[in-house]
């Protein structure tokens, strides 16, 4: 049982080969499929471990922690590798057909293995507890992310593949600088000895380069306010399967990798009483949230839109952060599960719509609330999750994160996250009124998507009520995982 | 390159003694300076030196893309294969001690099999980096 921790990272990264190596078919995605529901048990026995025995560690090779990579298991990062398993157990299923339709044949395998190697990356980010390990697992998610991006059917899927690629490297490269000189100073990699030998020296001003460059390195991956140019291209020309299982997870973990640097490495302390970043964070994150949604409004194509609100939701997420308080890390952490479900229907509603239409542009979704009304109605109820409606997961999250506000009274914060809120009703409504209220206008009628791509889609709807009416498991792993953050960095 | 006796007779003497050199850096890796990746590379410039010098169709009957693909994966395959040899033997994820009877044999053992899986991935990746731009150049002068 203890190898589970070294095995949900494993099982990924062993199939990818595997997958590249079968032929083109059915194979490789029946293993894939395979290997993410296994790995959604893992997760979710893992999760169960530590509830039961508390932080788990493994060293890798049986060498000693300091020296060797230590993989540590909290409830902050059990709750990722648990978001990460629900949403590829999902994406895998939805991926067959309509990778069928949207790759060459010969592509197969080699798409597979990339996805594989996605998950295994960012769970490999989450499973780890050595900075440098994240370095490297970052750039295996991140190589595997441009190539997925770069298989989409428009051509345009290249040049946004190379913008990720570059502005991607830049924030990798950063986030190594980052690691490389806090090493200078400390001698070692491993977060807890980090944690507990950088208060000597923080005073230094090596260290503040460091948080400099480390800040900058994640916010770039994570698509923060004014370092998010790459996304929205990204998310709109990748194939359907990519986009829906980039969208939920990539910048998910990114916060996460936020999360356990200022608060676990750097500590509450340093990072936001010595340095103003609270502060820039929040302010970056409030412009982001309305900027973005803004934006969204006025996209011609329905992934583009999506896109766009996923820089929005992201700035939901580092608001918390930025509230440094037990509460506003549950709304980050909530935000960060609750996000990848609704963001991941959405995602796979256009993935329907694209397969019987061929793209996403919302002029051509005239009438589809009619020809296609389970799908619609997916991407209604994605919709409402996205605004906030109550007995859905968004509205969870938002609750919690106007509590944490109101809890430091930070009115503003409030009006902020409702006029978000607001912009968000305005753009989903767009694709709504072209898909229920304008008549077709085109003779062929087209015919609801297939039962393969609309199952998988519905799991994710519902689960988006599920968890929005049961909290339990959610909220109680995100206040564990918050008090948990918040302890180490006391 | 047909006309280009001195090159071809040069890199005829040569690839051997970089095959050579490769298999030197690679066993001698977990000595002194070298190992898996290093010696992949140098293995692959004797193949892309064999491509430059004699056109790809002369490389591509030794190699072909296919088995690149294929060793490439078992490259990872081997890696990943001693780790889960170590988890089976009752050790933990890349343990090399259980991997014989005693501790430094098992740490020899590991470290070699390792070594041999990442040479192989990095060489059989870059020759096969090398067919596809080769392959872009002529379809772009087609």
């Amino acid at each position: 049982m203890e190898h589970l921790q070294v095995l949900i990272v494993l099982v990924p990264l062993l199939s990818a080969p595997l997958c590249a190596l079968l032929p083109s078919g059915r194979w490789p995605w029946l293993l894939a499929t395979l290997a993410s529901w296994a790995t959604l048990a893992m997760a979710l026995v893992l999760l169960g471990r530590v509830e039961s025995l508390g932080p788990l560690s493994y060293e890798l090779g049986n060498w000693a922690a300091p020296w060797g990579i230590e993989y540590r298991l909290d409830y902050a990062n059990a709750m990722v590798q648990l978001l990460l398993g629900v949403v590829a157990a999902v994406v895998m299923p939805f991926a067959y057909r309509s990778a069928r339709q949207e790759l060459d044949n010969d592509r197969q395998p080699g798409f597979y293995a990339a996805l594989m190697l996605l998950l295994a990356g960012l769970l490999g980010i989450t499973a780890t507890g050595d900075a440098f390990n994240v370095f490297v697992f970052l750039e295996v998610s991140s190589l595997s992310t441009y190539t997925l991006i770069a298989l989409g059917r428009d051509r345009r899927a290249l040049t946004s593949s190379f913008r990720y690629l570059i502005m991607g490297t830049v924030g990798a490269t950063f986030f190594l600088i980052g690691v490389g000189l806090l090493y200078s100073l400390t001698g070692t990699l491993n977060m807890a000895d980090l944690a507990e030998r950088l208060p000597a020296v923080a005073s230094h001003r090596t260290v503040h380069t460091a948080v400099a460059f480390l800040v900058v390195g994640i916010c770039l991956k994570l698509a923060l306010f004014p370092l998010h140019l790459w996304l929205p291209n990204a998310y709109a020309y990748a194939p359907s399967a990519v986009s829906a299982m980039v969208a939920a997870t990539s910048t998910k973990v990114m916060v996460y990798v936020l999360i356990r640097f200022l608060y676990t490495i750097l500590g509450v302390d340093f990072s936001f009483g010595r340095l103003p970043l609270a502060q820039i964070l929040m302010v970056l994150s409030v412009i982001g949230m309305l900027t973005a949604s803004a934006v969204a409004i006025s996209q011609p194509n329905a992934k583009r839109l999506l896109a766009y609100s996923s820089v929005a939701q992201v700035g939901y997420m580092v608001l918390g952060v930025s509230l440094v308080s037990a509460l506003g890390l549950t709304a980050a952490l909530l935000h960060m599960f609750n996000h990848a479900l609704m963001k991941g229907a959405l995602f796979m509603a256009l993935g329907c719509v694209s397969f019987r239409l061929g793209g996403t542009d919302v002029a051509q979704m005239k009438g589809l609330g009619r020809s296609m009304p389970w799908t619609m109605a997916a991407f209604v109820a994605g919709g409402l999750s996205l605004i906030g409606v109550p007995l859905t997961v968004g509205f969870i999250s938002k609750w919690y994160l106007v509590l944490a506000a109101l809890e430091q009274g930070w009115w503003p914060l409030v009006v902020a996250i409702l006029l978000s809120s607001l912009l968000a009703v305005i753009y989903v409504w767009r694709v709504v009124e072209v898909a229920y209220f304008q008549p077709s206008e085109s003779r062929d009628i087209h015919r609801e998507a297939p039962l393969a791509l609309l199952l998988p889609t519905w799991i994710l709807v519902l689960a988006n009520v599920y968890f929005g009416i049961d909290t339990r498991l959610t909220v109680g792993v995100a206040e564990q995982a918050a008090a948990a953050l918040l302890g180490a960095g006391r | 390159m047909p006309n280009h006796v001195i090159l071809r007779v040069v890199a005829k003497v040569l690839i051997p003694v970089i095959v050579l050199f490769a298999l030197y850096v690679q066993f001698h890796g977990e000595l002194g300076p070298g190992g898996g990746f290093q010696a992949g590379v140098i293995l692959a410039s004797a193949f892309i030196l064999h491509l430059l010098i004699f056109g790809q169709r002369e490389t591509r009957k030794i190699v072909s893309l296919r088995l690149l693909r294929i060793l490439g994966a078992c490259g990872v395959l081997i890696y990943a294969g001693v780790g889960i040899a170590s988890l089976l033997l009752g050790g933990k994820f890349l343990d090399y001690n259980v991997l014989a009877h005693d501790p430094v044999h098992g740490q020899h053992l590991g470290i070699t099999l390792i070594e041999i899986g990442v040479a192989l991935t990095v060489s059989s990746t870059m020759v096969a980096l090398i067919y596809i731009f080769v392959e872009r150049l002529r379809a772009a002068e087609e």
